[in-house]
């Protein structure tokens, strides 16, 4: 099958690359670009491990054609840390409330909390569990990802974070 | 997984894409925001030769008020019917059943137009077109027609649609001012297709149901109007005997697939509970 070229602005810097038609984007991140943050969980659109921002909108990247996003600007998870490599609110929120045990899912929850708090920058409990409905977590039962976010949305705002009574 | 081979094209007007469509025939598939199509794909049980993406088709998107109508472009996606002001206004129960679809990241990609033409009886949007009397925009290489919702939908992933034909706008008539809404879906998990659902829209005029229409997901190979059910609260005020006779009305068309969401029994019944659960709280929200 012919190779299209396609070009796309990931993380700030202009990419370029062939691919197949069915060339998923997942792959060309992961292996064309060799930014492997971006994680294959279940590979059927359920698990959200693969979740990158791309054109303002939050994204799962096995469930989209790499031809498709020709033209587009794509943030993965290696394009979250602060300009000095310092880490961001969130990436800061993951690592203050234990966010995560395994870390399979945490870019994906990463990148996904990312476009909520753009959206949304002082969401309720119930609105970040909603949120991030379409990502799973199978070590942490949510609990400390909700805190995590919730301390990144504390920052964002400039306010003190306070963890709820449990 | 990765897909079979495939040519993409990416027509930039709905002539373009009709041209493509009707010359490459069969082999052919229209591409919309993905998320039925490109899981199938991932599992061969979809092998098309030609993927034809809308995204770059002009005039495929929006949402816009045409007198006592609202007109959504096919492209237009569920996250981007949930931010609007117009549907809030005019047709909430599409927010209210579009919250209920898939996850957030599936819906910044899912698009109305692909929810309704795929003929998927799991999805959530075609009964709720039936519900609000809503007709489709079909263009193809002998022209565009509209066709009735109540008219598309002939069996599971058998619908109106001809070879070459898209679909590119849903006209919906805006519901009575005051009307009461409600989509009560039961699923065992977030992103899950309905065990059995219902759609609701009614008006009320002193305490008793003046007009009512009833829609119901996943409960046969096609959406259904459950008309008679309808019929059976339409005068009431939606005492425990009417909302009894109305669930037994709607059972009695529905033939739901036995599947993981459970038996034929156990679907049907908790369908007539669906419907039920949604007049009541249709009526409750009605002026």
């Amino acid at each position: 099958m012919a190779k299209t070229h396609v070009t796309m602005k990931v993380n700030g810097a202009e990419v370029e690359g062939l691919v197949e038609p069915r060339t998923l984007l997942v792959h060309f991140i992961r292996e064309n670009l060799q930014l492997t943050g971006t994680h294959i969980g279940c590979e059927t659109t359920h698990c959200g491990a693969c979740t990158v921002d791309i054109d303002g909108m939050s994204v799962k990247s096995c469930t989209m054609f790499a031809v498709q996003a020709n033209g587009s600007e794509i943030t993965t998870i290696e394009g979250m840390a602060n300009a000095d490599g310092t880490l961001s609110h969130l990436q800061e929120g993951f690592r203050q409330m234990h966010g995560l045990q395994c870390g399979y899912c945490t870019p994906g929850m990463i990148m996904r909390a990312h476009r909520l708090l753009k959206e949304n920058p002082q969401p309720s409990e119930e609105e970040i569990r909603a949120g991030i409905a379409g990502n799973i977590c199978r070590c942490t039962g949510y609990q400390n990802i909700v805190k995590a976010i919730q301390y990144a949305a504390s920052k964002i705002n400039g306010v003190e974070f306070k963890e709820a009574a449990e | 997984m990765i897909p079979g081979p495939f040519s993409y094209h990416r027509p930039e007007s709905v002539g373009d894409a009709i041209k493509l469509l009707s010359s490459l025939g069969e082999e052919a598939r229209p591409l919309a925001g993905g998320h039925s199509l490109i899981p199938m794909m991932k599992l061969r049980l979809a092998t098309p030769g030609h993927l034809v993406d809308l995204h770059a088709v002009a005039g495929l998107k929006g949402i816009r008020r045409d007198g006592n109508s609202i007109v959504i472009g096919a492209m237009t996606t569920q996250h981007e019917l949930l931010a609007s002001d117009e549907i809030k206004a005019s047709v909430p129960i599409l927010q209210e059943a579009a919250a209920l679809i898939a996850d957030p990241q599936v819906r910044y990609r899912g698009t109305i137009g692909g929810n309704v033409a795929n003929g998927d009886p799991g999805n959530d949007m075609p009964a709720l077109m039936l519900t609000l009397a809503a007709t489709y925009r079909l263009e193809g290489p002998n022209g565009a027609r509209e066709v009735m919702a109540s008219d598309f939908y002939q069996g599971a992933y058998f619908t109106a649609l001809e070879p070459g034909e898209i679909l590119t706008s849903i006209t919906i008539p805006v519901p009575a001012a005051g009307h009461g809404y409600a989509y009560e879906k039961l699923k065992r998990k977030v992103g899950d297709y309905a065990t059995a659902a219902a759609a609701v829209v009614l008006t009320m005029a002193g305490g008793k149901v003046a007009t009512c229409a009833i829609g119901l997901t996943n409960l046969h190979e096609t959406p259904l109007l459950a008309t008679d059910a309808a019929n059976a609260v339409t005068g009431t005020g939606l005492d425990a005997a009417s909302l009894k006779k109305a669930a037994a009305a709607a059972e009695a068309i529905m033939s739901p697939a036995a599947d993981a969401r459970g038996p034929v029994e156990y679907r049907k019944h908790v369908g007539g509970i669906m419907v039920a659960r949604a007049l009541q709280r249709a009526a409750s929200r009605a002026k």
